[in-house]
């Protein structure tokens, strides 16, 4: 079910002094399937565009086309869209509230109205993919470890069965272990389940790794849609807006500066080492 | 002896049940080491759960030692007449830059410490003054700190320490909840106020790529000082990093698989210029 | 919504009200809320307005900025009006249904009461805005010292005052993110009756308290990492000291208020 964007213009406080223009002219598709990475620094506007994408804010002008449907059609079921389109906010594990961490995950499914078996089968599916151990299911949700917290939030919105996962910044506060865990459940949740995955971050080498497509967010505006390679051939641009393409692309730069042939395009530390070797030799 | 040293330092954190018997007793620090001489910035690296925190806790008493000695300038943390002057000799900035400003405006934030400790107005003022200049907060004295960013956030948290004048200042974590710009900002700053003022710093941290400009570092797990030695020593053992899961940076990475594959790269490579120097020699060898 | 709640905010300025002293800014809201409470007539709420209208415009905090204040109490503002303007009894009853009834003194008390509240409102949101929290609870602490003496903690008092004030914004942010945060796992904050809609607040509260708690630890950390004490031996940044213009503002308010209870009782227009 892609989702498209269609000049969608968002402002703050509309009509006052204060009125801040947070979108400007936003044009975007999202296909099926696609591992997206969302990328600009606080005040970029990624997060007020995310929340465009289920119906949570409403553009000042222009339309979302979701699965073909306009969503602000009188008529459309803004629940059920919440529901397809699942937004794991930043922190999620601020948001647990119930006495034990199945009853959380099951929080979701219920709103969705199905019926008790299903919910609880829906939270059981959920909890499993994201890799929680059984044994824990009636614990408290408080009790928890920071990253183990954040996998019951995921679970929470993965419950409700999304076409679209989008979520926020979801390494902000772990340490790179958890941040690594947390990444990895979520290239793999991608994979096993089939979704769109859209992941908002303000770390270039965390997302690099992972997604097929970047798009690079700064003052509201779109600058740069495509796949990370792309994308990283900006690194003196990304860098003037305070965003730092990966140090590999870097050095890639430099060395090709000092005349050595190596792949401009490598990203990750085992392109470029293979790069440099093949260059070297 | 250094302006804070810790010896054999035990931190067990002992949970009672309901009826006051010990259910639990979890182990944060086990015997830590620790000399840190006057002027030093000294990184202390971990995960969450390495004991790190409660170790930046004992430096400012706001936790006291189970067993073992610690001695901030010389005053012994376990003494309860020490414990307001140690905390104005080691100051501390926290992970979340909401919960640690008091006043709903900066300038009055930064005057929270002075007006704590007793200092005359006037003292108060010019040391808010000095406090605000040394972060590059003074452009925002008269504002909310809900309007700033978090870097901003934190800088005025520092100037509120600096503002105690402190001898060192325990970063714990300063940067977790920051994006890449705040956690420039606040990086910076910290080793201004090292270079500049000659203030001891500790630095807290889980992210690798800030101590490299640190004069040492000591590595954290389960309670334990794993590892330590100045940031070219710790980098040059990338196996042992990935065996703590350390976020290794993607330099120090390439630059020990370089030197698998048979390259002719010294251990400990820290900055991108120096491997790209390294390769470039590599290449004039070949 | 919920971000418009201006009560609590300071609206930085550079004017001759910010620059009061925030006990005679106290005391002025104390008279005000009385004048507001005990005026009658018409000439009353000419001088009430023509007061307020004269501090709002010396303030320099938009107006608009008070107006968004009140877009919050709309809904208490109808209560009022309705229950005012449905049950009471008058000389001349218009409409009547039940116990319900519509008459000119019900018509003319819910005008009132509403003009009351919104003055009230504005009035008091005017005294944050022009006043940092610190200072108005400086300003609470010096104008309550004699009560320390009778073991009133009045140190304490003020700070926690001024500290629940820093942290409204903070927590109504909060409010907003968990609202929106759980809304995407489909909750219904605004359908339902009224047991329904105090059910769906669960997911709303709990978290919100578990955060606050968790802010208070961190905060009394972070305060006692700062030497805080208590207020024995404190000193202060920004002591409190009366100057000419506080004296002036002293007496203006008590010429206003002789003012409001002289129109009430000379000149009681009908009304």
């Amino acid at each position: 079910m892609p989702i498209i964007l269609d000049k969608i213009n968002y402002c703050y406080s509309q009509g006052t002094a204060y009125q801040i223009q947070a979108l400007k002219d936003i044009n975007l598709k999202i296909d099926d399937g696609q591992f997206i990475g969302i990328i600009g620094h606080t005040g970029s506007g990624k997060s007020t565009l995310i929340q465009h994408l289920n119906g949570l804010i409403r553009a000042t002008s222009g339309t979302i086309y979701f699965n073909g449907e306009d969503i602000y059609a009188d008529d459309y079921n803004m629940k059920d869209l919440r529901s397809q389109v699942g937004l794991v906010f930043q922190y999620p594990e601020h948001q647990l509230f119930e006495t034990t961490i199945f009853e959380d995950v099951c929080f979701g499914p219920k709103n969705q109205g199905l019926d008790k078996k299903t919910v609880e089968l829906r939270a059981f599916e959920a909890l499993h993919n994201v890799g929680f151990p059984d044994e824990l299911y009636d614990q408290s949700p408080f009790d928890l470890s920071g990253g183990q917290k954040r996998r019951v939030a995921i679970a929470g919105v993965l419950a409700m069965k999304p076409q679209v996962l989008i979520l926020d910044e979801p390494t902000a506060g772990l340490d790179p272990a958890g941040r690594d865990e947390i990444l990895n459940l979520i290239a793999k949740m991608h994979k096993e389940l089939g979704i769109t995955v859209i992941l908002v971050s303000h770390s270039m080498e965390d997302v690099a790794k992972y997604v097929e497509r970047i798009i690079v967010m700064n003052s509201g505006e779109v600058m740069y849609d495509g796949t990370p390679k792309d994308v990283f051939h900006h690194y003196k641009e990304l860098e003037a807006v305070g965003l730092a393409a990966p140090q590999v692309t870097y050095l890639m730069h430099e060395l090709k500066e000092k005349g050595l042939d190596v792949d401009l395009d490598a990203t990750t530390v085992e392109e470029a080492r293979n790069s440099i070797l093949a260059a070297l030799r | 002896m250094g302006i804070i040293k810790a010896s054999k330092l035990v931190h067990e954190y002992i949970r009672r049940d309901e009826e006051g018997n010990v259910a639990a007793i979890t182990t944060a620090l086990d015997h830590v080491d620790l000399d840190v001489k006057e002027g030093q910035f000294i990184a202390i690296l971990g995960h969450n759960g390495s004991g790190k925190s409660t170790l930046a806790k004992h430096i400012n008493a706001l936790l006291s030692p189970s067993e073992g000695s610690l001695w901030v300038d010389g005053m012994d943390v376990t003494k309860e007449e020490n414990v307001l002057p140690v905390r104005q000799t080691a100051g501390m900035v926290f992970q979340n830059p909401d919960n640690q400003i008091i006043a709903s405006v900066v300038e009055e934030d930064v005057g929270f410490g002075p007006e704590n400790i007793g200092v005359p107005t006037d003292e108060i003022w010019e040391r808010v003054n000095y406090s605000l200049n040394a972060v590059g907060m003074t452009k925002y004295r008269k504002h909310s700190p809900n309007k700033l960013s978090g870097g901003q956030k934190q800088r005025v948290a520092i100037a509120g320490v600096v503002a105690m004048e402190p001898k060192c200042i325990v970063f714990d974590e300063p940067t977790a909840m920051l994006d890449p710009n705040g956690r420039k900002e606040v990086l910076e700053t910290a080793h201004a106020l090292n270079k500049k003022k000659g203030v001891t710093v500790i630095l807290i941290t889980h992210y690798m790529e800030e101590v490299v400009d640190a004069d040492y570092v000591y590595v954290m797990e389960k309670g334990n000082v794993v590892m330590q030695g100045t940031p070219r020593e710790i980098f040059s053992r990338v196996d042992e990093l990935k065996e703590h899961r350390l976020d290794v940076p993607q330099i120090t990475l390439l630059a020990d698989e370089l030197r698998n594959a048979g390259l002719d790269i010294p251990l400990g490579v820290l900055t991108r210029e120096e491997l790209v120097e390294c390769i470039m020699k590599c290449r004039n060898h070949m | 919504m919920i971000r418009d709640i201006t009560i609590g905010q300071y609206y930085p300025a550079e004017s001759p009200i910010h620059k009061l002293d925030p006990r005679v800014k106290l005391f002025t809201t104390l008279i005000y809320i009385i004048a507001l409470f005990c005026f009658k007539g018409v000439l009353g709420l000419v001088i009430i307005t023509a007061a307020l209208a004269a501090v709002i415009k010396l303030s320099k905090v938009p107006f608009s900025f008070m107006v968004k204040g009140l877009k919050a109490i709309v809904v208490l503002l109808l209560i009022t009006a309705a229950f005012n303007l449905l049950l009471t009894p008058g000389d001349v009853t218009l409409w009547k249904w039940g116990v319900f009834q519509i008459s000119d003194s019900g018509i003319k008390n819910a005008v009132v009461m509403v003009i009351r509240l919104i003055y009230l409102i504005v009035g008091t949101s005017l005294m944050t805005l022009t006043t940092t929290p610190n200072q108005l609870t400086d300003g609470l602490e010096k104008s309550l010292a004699p009560l320390a003496k009778i073991n009133v903690p009045v140190h304490a008092i003020a700070m926690m005052m001024s500290i629940a004030l820093r942290f409204i914004p903070i927590l109504i942010e909060e409010t907003d993110k968990i609202m929106k945060a759980q809304m995407a796992r489909g909750a219904d904050f605004e359908n339902g009756n009224l047991i329904q809609k105090a059910k769906a607040m669960i997911p709303l509260l709990v978290p919100l308290f578990v955060s606050a708690f968790r802010r208070a630890d961190d905060l009394a950390m972070a305060m006692e990492a700062r030497c805080y004490n208590g207020g024995e031996g404190r000193t202060k940044m920004k002591p409190l000291k009366y100057n000419a213009q506080d004296r002036k503002a002293y007496l203006l308010v008590i010429v206003f208020l002789i003012l409001v209870i002289a129109a009430r009782i000379v000149l009681p227009f009908p009304m």
